[in-house]
């Protein structure tokens, strides 16, 4: 609904597909498609190229298969109206046609005609999404020119270390648009999936080894509903795998160069008394698993939270306030079964916070922030 | 006495159908066990429909919706879809090849057996501590970390459906290259004895791979095995791999005998001979053998590399051609046909757009690049419902109505089958057409609730509530087969009218032993040959009457499953209870001295006097 029949035709335009024939079925379901979902979460809303090109097949295949379905029907109406017994006559035999080679022949050579058309760009998207090879480029001083992210998927959340920035984050991924961004995918216990449905298709995190691929995107997100893209895990991973969403911010370059410059040099002085009595707090409480600091390496326990107060969720998927945060404090397996943060009865001397505990660690968490 | 005489009380009837080894009667009962669990898994879908008909819903927990969706898909696959189509292949491959029974009477009874305990064994785990919850396809590191005991019933009580499985694959086989009557060549089988051939050949090569990886997953599990523990040096791909080599291959074991059961539907009911009946077998075949080719379509987003994942993605295009050419060759056999829309027919008709649409979606999928957007989405649940369901399941409903007559001497209501055709196809398509636009917008699969104001409320909403018209056209269908059992109207044979194959043939309700006189097989089509030859006898036949050899009933059967059964406890609580290790063995003791009992034992098995069959009637 938010894409206008302009940016529906422009897509259909891409280069490379102008010459198809189906050119005027294609457009007519860009905009059909277009239709569909929110901006920030729909495959139909690509916002970058890798997710285009799949956006792309996706309409190419749909127009081949719809042709397919268009001359199955024709043919199933035709015969359903013209021979039923009714009309042909109770008492008639038809002819006992065995078959045709010729018909045979040209329902065997078009559809190969047809998928040869869908299999060159099947081959050459395959390829070409799988590239990485400009991962390890440097610039003249030794620099890496492209950004990568080493994604950890862990029981219930997202680990993101940028191992040439030295920082990490969770839960909410920031990257620069218009540009490359490479991801080294890695689960810490079973197996998860990555998938960022506006950026492009997923890759599983598997236990035994990195997957890697690229993501672009070229659009950012301040301009959407909630400021972010929405990501998902996409493989089965236990009882909250429903509820293992993160955030993707895309910044621009210069922007994306001023926030990982504020992660790296987090210093966090809290605001007042009740933020510093939640520091205390926190500091006999959480600290042993929850780090507070945004430079570092990848391998935490639990979620960093250096950048917590920036975030758009709690927990990753409930609406980021204090009321919530609480909540989840005080009882994480309700919101989030089999999920691996402690009750507060193990780590809060076998009692749950009081809510003047939760109202002082609620002050300082969202205090933790390196964009204001 | 006679030897066919036969009046029975309730007690001798349990006990004939406990130790039967005749084909139609085995039939019976994969129809009823099928069923049973068809009904079983039907009930989980709707608890998942239902919690997922409005955000953020409670009806169901988190670990109890996983356990649901794995029940409900490890179910409907191998305990409801593959026995029915087994219970089909039973009642009608024999009759239409014009044998006297399967190959192996006994091991037919075994592998019934085999998928019932092992069936049982399976649902027995929602009252012992909890189903298993790592989805159907069990991936390693998340069944590995599944706590209690659900994937340990998972990987026994499928282990021993699946040897069932197997032995009744391989009986097939063996019964459809060895017991064709005279003159029925392989280029006149009926088009459901191919397909059964083809899927029973498929099982040979596909079953011992998902056995491999179960025994893998036991050992993992229950016997401090490191096969998939990486960890330890495991890797837990290999599982993967094996589960796919064996799972894509069996969407083709299911999906083959419902394009035969249609094949038959097609020309039956346009009074008309299959067209194309040597390419339909020749697709059938190049199916199969490409069925064995794509197992890593499954796997694209894993990480195999482009390469592999563009071989792959080719090779399952190439399945789109063959599967082509059968649906147009079903659209040219109705083609200058004599259309009569009957419940089958209606089916058949119903099943030609919804698997079209069925199979482009898998064309889409086989485009790798566009599958890593929607591998493990809602579009996946929808393609794959979309050949299951408009595929299998429509083919199972047809086949019901289609074969009532031959299976049971009566005829289902053919208005009451309309009404459950309506139901349940509107409230398919109403389900799951509108599941390709959820995954495409964002959704995964699997996923016990979703949050409000994604954009899914209504579109979930909607497939919610066609799931519920499927209910009631599935219930529908219950009452129209209660109705026909109580009322018990015989409907003789060849009750259709057109029927072309031999298995119309035979008189109502069928004798025990089949044909008295094995039929001589003249064309395709046989029966048709006859009856526009205006034979009124029904048959020609190949043999002079004659003494007929049958195989004795036997409990052994039974008794070597159930020591499966208790040794499978056994191994369940390996390590956990101290009678654990005692019982595998007792179990393991009773199979093998069942297996041995069965082979010191001479069973030469009875002969029916031809002065016995003169006075049969058969039914008339």
């Amino acid at each position: 609904m938010k894409t206008t029949m302009k940016e529906g035709f422009d897509l259909a335009m891409m280069r490379g597909l102008k010459k198809w024939r189906l050119f005027s079925l294609l457009a007519a379901l860009t905009i059909f498609l277009s239709g569909c979902g929110e901006e920030y979460l729909s495959t139909l809303t690509p916002a970058g190229q890798v997710g285009r090109d799949q956006f792309n097949l996706l309409l190419l295949s749909s127009a081949i298969m719809a042709l397919v379905i268009i001359v199955v029907v024709i043919i199933y109406v035709v015969a359903l109206v013209k021979f039923r017994r009714k009309k042909v006559g109770e008492d008639v035999i038809p002819k006992q046609v065995e078959g045709s080679h010729t018909l045979e022949i040209i329902w065997t050579v078009i559809p190969i005609l047809l998928l040869i058309v869908l299999a060159i760009p099947t081959v050459y998207y395959t390829y070409k999404h799988a590239d990485v090879a400009a991962m390890d480029q440097v610039d003249e001083e030794g620099n890496k020119t492209n950004v990568t992210v080493n994604v950890t998927a862990k029981l219930y959340w997202w680990e993101f270390e940028y191992p040439d920035l030295g920082i990490v984050t969770a839960q909410e991924l920031v990257v620069p648009t218009d540009q490359k961004v490479f991801f080294n995918l890695k689960a810490a216990d079973v197996k998860h999936s990555f998938w960022i449905p506006t950026a492009g298709g997923k890759m599983d995190t598997n236990v035994e080894n990195v997957n890697q691929f690229y993501l672009e995107f070229d659009k950012e997100s301040a301009g959407l509903e909630q400021g972010v893209f929405y990501g998902k895990c996409a493989e089965l991973c236990g009882p909250s795998h429903a509820l293992m969403d993160f955030k993707v911010k895309t910044l621009e370059p210069k922007e994306f160069k001023v926030w990982a410059e504020s992660m790296k040099t987090t210093e966090h002085v809290a605001a007042d008394d009740l933020a510093t009595k939640g520091e205390e707090i926190f500091n006999t409480s959480c600290i042993t698993c929850h780090a507070t600091s945004g430079a570092g390496t990848a391998g935490g326990p639990a979620p960093n939270l250096a950048a917590f107060g920036d975030r758009n969720r709690v927990a990753g998927f409930m609406p980021h306030d204090e009321e919530n945060l609480k909540n989840w404090i005080n009882d994480p397996q309700e919101y989030k079964p089999g999920n691996l943060m402690p009750q507060p009865e193990t780590i809060n001397n076998g009692k749950k916070f009081s809510e003047d505990q939760l109202d002082a660690l609620a002050a300082y968490l969202m205090g933790l922030s390196v964009e204001k | 006495m006679s030897s066919i005489a036969k009046k029975k009380g309730f007690g001798a009837t349990i006990w004939d159908y406990l130790t039967t080894v005749d084909h139609k009667k085995i039939a019976v009962m994969y129809l009823a066990a099928g069923g049973l669990f068809f009904v079983i898994g039907g009930i989980e879908a709707m608890l998942i429909r239902i919690q997922l008909a409005q955000p953020d819903n409670d009806f169901v927990s988190a670990g109890l919706f996983n356990e649901i969706i794995t029940m409900h898909g490890t179910t409907m696959i191998f305990l409801a879809a593959m026995p029915i189509l087994f219970g089909f292949m039973n009642a009608v491959m024999p009759l239409q090849i014009g044998a006297r029974d399967v190959a192996f009477p006994f091991l037919n009874a075994l592998g019934f057996w085999l998928f019932l305990f092992g069936g049982i064994f399976l649902n027995l785990s929602w009252f012992m501590g909890g189903a298993p919850d790592a989805g159907w396809t069990s991936y390693a590191s998340l069944s590995l970390a599944s706590p209690g005991h659900g994937i340990d019933f998972y990987a026994l009580g499928l282990q021993i459906a699946g040897a069932g499985t197997y032995i009744g694959g391989i009986n097939f086989l063996v019964t459809i290259i060895n017991m064709r009557a005279p003159g029925m060549t392989y280029m006149r089988m009926p088009l459901f004895t191919w397909t059964t051939f083809v899927a029973s050949a498929l099982i040979l090569f596909a079953f011992p791979p998902l056995t491999i990886g179960l025994f893998f997953l036991i050992l993992d599990r229950m016997f401090g095995g490191n096969f998939f523990d990486h960890t330890m040096g495991g890797n837990t791909i290999i599982w993967e791999h094996l589960f796919w080599i064996f799972g894509h291959p069996e969407v083709y074991i299911l999906i083959l005998p419902a394009f035969g059961i249609f094949s038959e539907i097609f020309a039956l009911f346009s009074r008309k001979r299959l067209f194309g009946y040597s390419s339909m077998v020749f697709a059938t075949v190049l199916i199969g053998f490409l069925g064995f080719m794509v197992w890593a379509h499954h796997m694209f987003t894993v990480g195999l590399g482009p390469t592999a994942n563009a071989i792959f993605a080719v090779a399952t295009m190439a399945i789109a051609v063959p599967t082509g050419m059968k649906i147009f060759n079903w659209l040219l056999t109705i083609w200058g046909g004599s259309i009569k829309v009957t419940t089958p027919m209606l089916y058949a008709l119903g099943f030609i757009p919804s698997f079209v649409a069925g199979g482009v979606t898998g064309i889409m999928q086989a485009a790798a690049p566009l599958d890593y957007q929607l591998h493990d989405s809602y579009f996946i649940v929808a393609h794959f419902h979309y050949v299951i369901v408009g595929g299998v399941v429509l083919a199972i409903l047809a086949a019901v109505h289609l074969y009532w007559p031959l299976m049971f001497n009566q005829m289902l209501s053919e208005k009451l089958g309309k009404w459950t055709f309506w139901f349940f196809f509107i409230g398919f398509h109403l389900t799951f057409f509108i599941q390709h636009f959820l995954g495409l917008m964002g959704m995964p699969r699997r996923v016990f609730t979703f949050g409000a104001n994604q954009g899914w409320d209504l579109f979930n909403l909607i497939s919610s509530i066609g799931a519920a018209f499927m209910a009631v056209g599935v219930i529908i269908l219950v009452v129209n087969i209660i109705i026909t059992v109580v009322k018990n109207v015989p409907a003789g044979n060849d009750p259709w009218e057109d029927g072309r194959t031999l298995e119309w043939a035979i008189p109502q309700p069928v004798p025990f032993y089949n044909f008295k006189q094995t039929p001589l097989v003249r064309g395709l089509d046989t029966f048709w040959i006859e009856k526009q030859e205006g034979n009124k006898v029904g048959m020609t036949y190949a043999e002079p009457l004659s003494d007929i050899h049958m195989p004795n009933n036997s409990f052994i059967p039974f008794v070597m499953t159930l020591g499966l059964f208790i040794a499978a406890f056994g191994a369940l609580y390996h390590g956990e209870k101290d009678w654990a290790i005692p019982v595998l063995v007792l179990g393991i003791a009773i199979t093998v001295g069942s297996m041995a009992v069965r082979s010191i034992k001479d069973d030469h098995g009875f002969h029916i006097h031809k002065e016995d069959l003169m006075n049969d009637k058969g039914g008339k």
